[in-house]
């Protein structure tokens, strides 16, 4: 139990996916203009993630450690996390619709987010067991998801700002970014 | 040299280990091909392309007449089958029935209709009680003690509110009086909902002759106020070969249905609130 927490807090806090680790900036900074959006996406995030981890590491373990084809990993987590998603949206088209609109267009944008093929491969590499997997997928989309709707509450701020013309748009952004990475370094050491 | 380190390489490849990798992804991705093409078979559902396609037929126009949000939520309707193909009171009827065609439904043919306001009393031929210096809005001027400022207390009041929720353009305030653009109407409705007069109907397109007037007042006193109201008189009731004038209230009224656009209660009426629009 106490391991569970750590790796929550680990994942979602201290090495934040987005702002420590650098990965899934796509939808960081692409789907981020509100916080609706940002929502919106973050739910399938999380959604996927979790699944995801699940189902990569069940393969992990079972097939790539048993034939000792480790360096596959990222080929096969590829082809099983794009499959998963889509029998997941047919899935939920089919009998939660609601849930399935609410998801939108997010949930086939994320079949290839690298921050969902990044938990995959990242749970591979610490050797985590299959719950310790999917806690981590989880705790790792919450930490997207604090990134995220912080980044979008700036963001709609930031556009009744008098931002210097140089820096206005995707720059400031960024400026935002980095600086909230800096923010998130103050997690460090916590775990 | 050259072929002796090229068979040295050829060789330093572990071949069982690229078979078995090549056959344990294959075999992966064989097997998640079969899952999701079973999984696409068994949950499978006909998408429905009706939606988009009664869209598309639809005006598009938004006016929110059919009691939907938009032409949007009214194609999703008609296409879950909550609302009637002829649901749209602004397309016609053509329209209506590629609607039924497509959803394989059978509408009756409506007749065309417009709408039109049953008031004639324009700037000089109607009197006012008081100069309003209010809203320019009939509902503000509905709430002034005598019901606006027309003498008339049953006559347009001028403020355009029908103009402001025609999607169409097909309302005007001319000398005083809305006056409806028949090219241009639709007989959507809104107007009838929003006149708070309730001056304005919708009528059979064809018809031709209007008593242009909802005064259920006293001949003397509708007299005194406008001098294009309906006085009740019944010369036109008397003159009508058909029966298809109603009397009620000191006030004439056609049944557009018995109607055969003669025109004897036009010739007649001493007043001349008995219109006549061609179309």
């Amino acid at each position: 139990m106490k391991e569970l927490l750590i790796i929550t807090i680990g994942a979602a806090l201290v090495n934040n996916v987005v702002l420590n680790q650098f990965l899934g900036l796509c939808p960081f900074l692409g789907v981020s203009k509100k916080s609706e959006t940002a929502a919106g996406m973050s739910g399938a995030v999380i959604f996927v993630m979790t699944i995801a981890s699940a189902f990569t590491s069940i393969i992990y373990k079972y097939i790539l450690v048993k034939t000792s084809l480790e360096y596959m990993q990222t080929i096969v987590f590829i082809l099983v996390i794009a499959a998963l998603v889509q029998v997941v949206e047919l899935f939920l088209k089919k009998f939660s619709p609601s849930l399935y609109e609410s998801l939108g267009v997010y949930l086939p944008l994320i079949t290839t987010n690298c921050a969902v093929l990044g938990v995959a491969l990242i749970n591979a590499q610490k050797d985590y067991g299959i719950l310790t997997s999917i806690v981590s997928g989880l705790a790792t989309a919450i930490g997207f998801t604090l990134a995220i709707l912080i980044m979008a509450g700036i963001r709609e701020r930031i556009e009744f700002n008098d931002i210097p013309e140089s820096v206005q748009g995707s720059p400031i952004v960024l400026i935002t970014a980095g600086l909230m990475a800096i923010a998130f370094a103050g997690f460090a050491g916590l775990v | 040299m050259n072929n002796y380190l090229l068979s040295i390489t050829f060789l330093a490849i572990n071949w069982s280990n690229v078979i078995i990798a090549t056959l344990v992804v294959a075999a992966i991705g064989l097997i998640i091909g079969i899952m999701l093409g079973i999984a696409a078979l068994k949950l499978d559902f006909a998408v429905d392309t009706r939606e988009l396609e009664v869209r598309e037929l639809l005006p598009g126009v938004n006016c929110g007449a059919c009691g939907y949000a938009g032409c949007d939520a009214l194609a999703k309707a008609i296409a879950q089958e909550e609302a009637p193909s002829d649901a749209c009171p602004v397309a016609n009827s053509a329209t209506h029935k590629l609607i039924a065609d497509l959803m394989g439904q059978v509408v009756e043919e409506r007749e065309p209709q417009l709408a039109y306001v049953n008031c004639a009393g324009t700037c000089e031929k109607a009197k006012d009680k008081y100069e309003y210096h209010g809203l320019l809005d009939c509902k503000a001027a509905m709430l002034v003690p005598g019901e606006g400022h027309k003498s008339c207390s049953f006559g347009c009041l001028g403020f355009g509110s029908c103009v402001n929720v025609c999607a169409f353009d097909a309302i005007h305030i001319i000398d005083g009086i809305a006056l409806v653009d028949e090219e241009k109407c639709t007989a959507c409705g809104m107007c009838v909902a929003e006149c708070p007069k309730d001056l304005i109907e919708l009528v059979p397109k064809r018809s031709e002759y209007f008593v242009t007037c909802i005064s259920t007042a006293k001949g003397k006193d509708v007299r005194t106020v406008c001098s294009a109201g309906c006085i009740g008189c019944r010369l036109c009731v008397k003159a009508c070969e058909y029966d298809a004038i109603d009397f009620n209230n000191n006030l004439a009224k056609i049944d557009y249905d018995k109607c055969v656009n003669c025109g004897e209660c036009a010739k007649v009426c001493p007043v001349k609130v008995i219109k006549i629009v061609t179309a």
